[in-house]
């Protein structure tokens, strides 16, 4: 099931332009405020009409502007999650989850309340009434009032945005288990890189209202001309890696295509497939292998890009394997190593942090 | 009860049945034209709104003359309504019931429109993503949420029913026992010497209905807007 989007909307200064195609999975939208985001979520949705353009999802044309089909937002079946809950404040947590169901259509394919209620830990919630609910728990009976509308596709609108850390994570896993038990695609609102990183499989890059870059959320994350938009201190690679052995000393060591990443225990079984988030100030360059270092996780990698920014650094993109590495160091070191494209050296990395946690497998 | 004369007991009678009928006839027209003046957007719409609050505005005596020339037997609407449904208004309890509603209208929208402006827009975007169609949307979420407005209108409304007086007795004046309401039948007694002693007796009923009128909507309105505020 994959989504396609092509709309143009004047907002006050901000000309919305966007296409891109959603494959299955978790497409993240990502962006600053003001970069266009919920206004392409809400289009989606429904909630808002775009000037023209045109919104389908598989074969089922959701909005057309040449051929002036414009389906109501009832008669979409997108689940949407919205970043303040919005629960009906006058019916339980129970009569908020069945909302949507009175008016699914009566095919019994869709999720089982108790199947529901239990893989997002609301069981014991479903008496109370939304007013005595903490954010993270409001947030959870949303999304299984979304899931429980039989939708075709889930829209998520910065559904962990309100919410404090600890709250994101007790939010996170029961995204995840979404993603990987349910199937179901989600368009995913966010301007948290370390969400997108941790759950979205494609990435679309929104500036200004426009696309500046989409694909596979490995290769934009590795991709040195979008280290501005994601910030300098967010930017960094995403790599595939598979956890091959649990050592004594606590350590936990990961295959990546190239090399093996060593890092604090990772609670995931040997052989799970994971991904791992390497931050690009957090790689060091050298041109020999290094020696008497303290850092334990060593790759060897060829430069395939140096991207001079406007400051005093410089994004280097090396390739490491199948995989590609991100490395923001400065000019001057860049000049007195000779990095250049082709040039082979060492990456060494300070810190590496799982940014996925698979419940099945992908 | 002996203390009230037969004349003085039809008068109760017939305020609380001409302000049960109002208040029941106006309450959908009420809802459906609050909705409007809250929600949609369509031209005239300034226009409706001023329509709805004339009676406010304008002396009873001239709603009631108004009444009179549009509703009497011989009005163009008063002939076509007794030729077609056989309905006569003018000098019938039938003809306090449209005054009485008409009156009372315009406080029951305001009431009713404050409550739907309250309702946040938000919920019922949420409840047209989850597949609610614009009727489903009002009955499910906006109806629930508006209780208690709803409840204070009808109780103003009913309210202004009870008490009408200057539109009522010109459109359909004030026969003893067939259109003499209550406000009608005090001020008939106070015409007379010696009618001081029943007009105070209709006065004391007045007072009771409508404090009863009010604990009662307090109480209503209280234990709706516990269950709307969803703790």
């Amino acid at each position: 099931m994959s989504l396609s989007v092509d709309i143009r909307h004047t907002l006050g200064d901000l000309v919305v332009e966007v296409a891109f195609e959603a494959p299955g999975g978790i497409t993240a939208l990502f962006g600053q405020s003001g970069s266009g985001k919920t206004t392409v979520i809400n289009a989606v949705a429904g909630l808002l009409t775009p000037q023209s353009g045109r919104i389908a999802l598989q074969s089922s044309v959701l909005f057309d502007h040449t051929h002036r089909t414009n389906v109501a937002p009832h008669r979409r079946r997108l689940g949407y999650v919205f970043q303040d809950a919005r629960l009906f404040p006058h019916l339980t947590v129970l009569g908020n989850l069945t909302y949507g169901s009175r008016f699914a259509p009566r095919d019994n394919t869709g999720p089982a309340l108790e199947d529901v209620a239990d893989m997002l830990g609301i069981t014991s919630l479903l008496n109370r009434r939304p007013g005595g609910l903490s954010g993270g728990e409001k947030q959870r009976v949303a999304i299984g009032r979304a899931l429980l509308s039989q939708p075709r596709m889930l829209l998520m609108d910065e559904p962990l945005a309100a919410l404090d850390t600890s709250r994101k994570e007790e939010i996170l896993p029961y995204l995840e288990q979404l993603r990987d038990v349910t199937g179901l695609p989600i368009l995913y609102v966010s301007h948290s890189v370390a969400e997108v990183a941790r759950l979205a499989d494609t990435v679309v890059v929104l500036d200004q209202g426009r696309v500046a870059q989409v694909g596979p959320t490995e290769q934009v994350f590795s991709d040195p001309g979008m280290v501005r938009q994601l910030g300098l201190r967010e930017a960094g690679a995403v790599l595939p890696a598979t956890v091959t052995t649990h050592h004594t000393d606590g350590l936990t060591e990961l295959a990546v295509s190239g090399g093996t990443l060593m890092l604090p225990q990772v609670d995931l079984p040997t052989g799970a497939s994971t991904r791992v988030r390497i931050l690009a100030q957090d790689v060091i360059l050298s041109r020999e292998r290094p020696v008497g270092l303290s850092a334990l996780n060593i790759l060897s990698a060829t430069i395939t890009e140096i991207r001079a920014g406007g400051g005093p650094g410089v994004v280097v993109q090396l390739q490491c394997g199948q995989d590609h590495l991100l490395a923001r160091i400065t000019r001057r070191s860049a000049q007195a190593l000779g990095l250049a494209a082709g040039v082979s050296c060492y990456a060494v990395i300070k810190s590496v942090s799982v940014a996925r946690h698979d419940v099945g497998h992908s | 009860m002996d203390w009230l004369g037969p004349e003085e007991w039809q008068a109760v009678a017939l305020s609380l049945k001409v302000a049960i009928w109002a208040t029941l006839l106006n309450l959908p027209f009420a809802l459906l034209v609050s909705h409007a003046l809250a929600r949609w957007s369509f031209p005239g719409k300034q226009l409706l709104n001023a329509i709805v609050h004339l009676p406010l505005f304008l002396p009873p005596v001239v709603t009631g003359y108004l009444l009179l020339i549009s509703f009497g037997r011989r009005a163009p609407v008063g002939a076509w309504l007794e030729q077609t449904f056989g309905l006569v208004l003018a000098f019938r309890w039938t003809g306090a019931v449209l005054a009485a509603a008409i009156m009372g209208f315009p406080l029951m929208v305001r009431a009713i429109r404050l409550a739907i402006e309250a309702v946040d827009p938000k919920l019922e975007q949420a409840a047209a993503t989850l597949g609610a169609s614009r009727f489903w949307v009002f009955a499910t979420v906006t109806l629930p949420l508006i209780l208690p407005g709803l409840i204070a209108g009808a109780v103003l409304g009913f309210a202004k029913a009870m008490g009408e007086f200057g539109a009522t007795i010109t459109f359909i004046a004030n026969i003893p026992g067939q259109t003499q309401t209550l406000p009608s039948a005090v001020y008939s007694f106070l015409q007379v010497p010696g009618g001081e002693d029943a007009a105070l007796r209709l006065v004391a009923i007045s007072v009771a209905l409508a404090m009863a009128a009010l604990i009662a909507s307090e109480i209503l309105a209280r234990r709706a807007s516990r269950r709307v505020n969803g703790t």
